[in-house]
């Protein structure tokens, strides 16, 4: 008994030493950090009785609040992978003279507390704001409305798809598209089909990423969205506003859909991403 | 297609070193050229201005005796193998091998089966018939070299360029796909102008060779005419293994520096001083003291065993051992014995790396 004990934290033949034992402290660690939390979502709402699900899941401003993240989350991040690899090609392609401050400012919107972003977006974009204004009298009212969310989940989003298209980019090696232009190919044809083309599985990857961060985001969006039920309403505050009532039923109730749909959406984005970069696989 | 190349000079990006140094080459249609020198010798810096992939500062290129404007020009009439293939990773072979034609606008395209069917031709002229819908990371090194020729192939190009496209190639696989490769140009028709830093691969393929140094050209003939003229050290030595002899010319006799060499007459042309004597292993013969009635020191020979039809023979001089050997046949007789006096009355003469003699 000791020996198998012995033998299977060794890990057998491996060469990692001590392999059985990383592994099992890993998988120990994600299930404590990952598994369980996710569990407990699961179980959480079906405590109060079946009754009081079903009940939530009669409430139409959650369904409305659901679309209105998941429909935004989608345009913002759709809006993000062209913009992202435009930008991703200017830092890896281009020799513009600022590119190096361009790098380090594209993470910020990570770093930045989405309190922070949401306030400046608000503020830049509001009725009386420094771009918002003018474009008020041009007719375009971006702040408080989907508008704004978009607006805001694109500037959270954006770091995601230039960061997973840019390593792609630069490995991508330049002779193909000379191979290409050797072989007849005009310009637009040699971005299309010899650059993006191979680009695709990176950027449905950063798509994606940009989603899922776009349907949990809160911070930067509820001080630009408006929040009005119905209208610009996202999940994530609306699970706020159930827990403030201490309706704890409705508010796991939409954070367990919130899961599940999410969930859905990353298997979804994994498939097509799987079937784009078939080529990638060795035998 | 006819090249002719006339006094081009590239410089580097930003510098005023010279990458190519008034490089002048003629390649008649038909001409199967190699281009060989060491790395940084500039071979395909100027196999990519002939492709037009890179600008040169100065010098005409004349392609079919017109200068070729734009990329647009040569486009589909020049075939470039890249070293590392450059294959397109996210399509299938048959893709691959088809892009020339698929970007040609509708009018000009042949249709969907026509493609299809000069597709096949192609593999099956590559011997790879059955690697159409595979990916090119799937195929092994001598598949995607197959394929990147046939996608190059596939326009109908009359002039094709390979950059090093043996490298990454095992020494079998290397062997069999240059006489393919050669019988290919012929029967193709083609004017062919391949890089590579293997001498015997150029020596082997080529019907003529082009040896550059430095950026600049130093001796452009036929194999055999390399072989026997070399007309710089270099040359001489990027050629083979070419042991060397200091030594100085006086009353028309070359005298060794070292001993155990024995002094040999020269032609009369060459003036007296110091030259160094050059000459393949094979060409170094051995007498005994008393049959070539010399006088000197004789020097020790060891031998190392035979290969490739000749025996092998290391001759001790007083600071190193020099190579040469002799054919392995049963006709000879003649025992190399234990010491004895080099011989090399056989070889080249060079003054300052260059020949003289």
């Amino acid at each position: 008994m000791k020996q198998a004990v012995l033998s299977f934290l060794r890990g057998g033949g491996s060469a990692l030493p001590g392999y059985r034992l990383a592994l099992g402290g890993t998988l120990l660690w994600t299930g404590f950090f990952i598994v369980l939390p996710l569990c407990a979502l699961i179980i959480r709402p079906w405590q109060d009785g079946v009754g009081a699900m079903v009940a939530a899941t009669h409430d139409t401003r959650m369904f409305a609040a659901l679309w209105t993240s998941f429909s935004s989350a989608f345009v913002a991040a759709l809006l993000n992978v062209p913009l992202g690899l435009l930008l991703a090609w200017a830092l890896v392609r281009g020799d513009l003279p600022g590119r190096k401050v361009a790098d380090a400012l594209i993470d910020l919107p990570l770093a930045l507390p989405t309190a922070v972003s949401g306030i400046t977006l608000a503020t830049l974009y509001g009725p009386q704001g420094w771009l918002g204004a003018p474009l008020a009298k041009l007719g375009l009212v971006l702040a408080y409305s989907r508008t704004g969310i978009v607006l805001a989940l694109m500037f959270v989003g954006l770091p995601f798809v230039v960061r997973t298209v840019e390593p792609v980019l630069k490995n991508l090696p330049r002779d193909m598209e000379e191979a290409a232009v050797l072989l007849g190919a005009r310009p637009w044809q040699v971005v299309t089909r010899v650059v993006i083309a191979p680009l695709l599985p990176a950027l449905v990857t950063g798509f994606g990423l940009a989603f899922a961060r776009g349907v949990g985001e809160y911070g930067s969006v509820i001080f630009i969205a408006g929040n009005q039920p119905f209208k610009s309403e996202i999940a994530p505050l609306l699970i706020v506003v159930r827990l403030q009532e201490f309706d704890y039923a409705g508010a796991t109730a939409i954070a367990l859909i919130l899961l599940l749909t999410s969930l859905l959406a990353l298997v979804l984005v994994s498939l097509v991403r799987r079937r784009l970069s078939v080529w990638g696989e060795q035998r | 297609m006819s090249v002719q190349v006339e006094h081009l000079v590239r410089y580097a990006p930003g510098s005023t070193r010279r990458l190519l140094n008034d490089v002048s080459l003629d390649v008649p249609t038909g001409a199967f050229v190699a281009l060989v020198g060491p790395s940084g010798a500039g071979k395909t810096t100027l196999l990519r201005a002939i492709a037009g992939l890179d600008t040169f500062e100065q010098g005409a290129l004349l392609l079919d005796g017109q200068t070729m404007g734009s990329m647009r020009d040569r486009a589909r009439k020049i075939g470039f193998v890249f070293q590392n293939y450059a294959l397109f990773p996210h399509m299938t072979v048959a893709k691959n091998i088809a892009f020339g034609l698929d970007v040609l606008p509708r009018s000009e395209r042949p249709s969907r089966s026509a493609i299809a069917a000069r597709v096949q031709k192609l593999l099956d002229l590559m011997q790879i018939p059955d690697a159409g819908p595979s990916y090119p990371m799937r195929l092994s090194g001598g598949q995607r070299q197959r394929v990147a020729l046939a996608r190059a192939l596939a326009t109908g190009p009359k002039l094709l360029l390979l950059d090093e496209p043996f490298g990454a190639l095992d020494p079998i696989v290397r062997r069999s796909i240059r006489t393919w490769l050669k019988a290919l140009h012929e029967r193709l028709g083609l004017t062919t102008i391949l890089v590579t830093h293997d001498q015997d691969e150029a020596v082997e393929i080529a019907d003529r060779i082009v040896v550059m140094q430095h950026g600049q050209i130093v001796q452009d003939a036929t194999p055999e005419e390399l072989n026997r003229n070399p007309q710089t050290a270099f040359v001489m030595e990027f050629l083979g293994e070419a042991p060397s002899f200091n030594g100085i010319v006086r009353d028309g006799l070359m005298v060794p520096d070292e001993a155990g060499l024995l002094p040999f007459p020269v032609d009369a042309s060459v003036s007296p001083g110091a030259v160094t004597a050059m000459l393949r292993p094979y060409e170094i013969q051995v007498c005994r003291p008393d049959e070539c009635s010399a006088q000197g020191q004789v020097v020790s020979l060891l031998a190392e065993g035979a290969r490739n039809g000749y025996r092998h023979y290391r001759a001790q001089l007083a600071e190193r051992s020099v190579p040469f050997c002799v054919p392995d046949c049963t006709e000879n007789t003649v025992e190399i014995q234990a010491s004895g006096l080099l011989d090399i009355s056989r070889a080249r003469l060079f003054r300052d790396g260059e020949r003289c003699g």
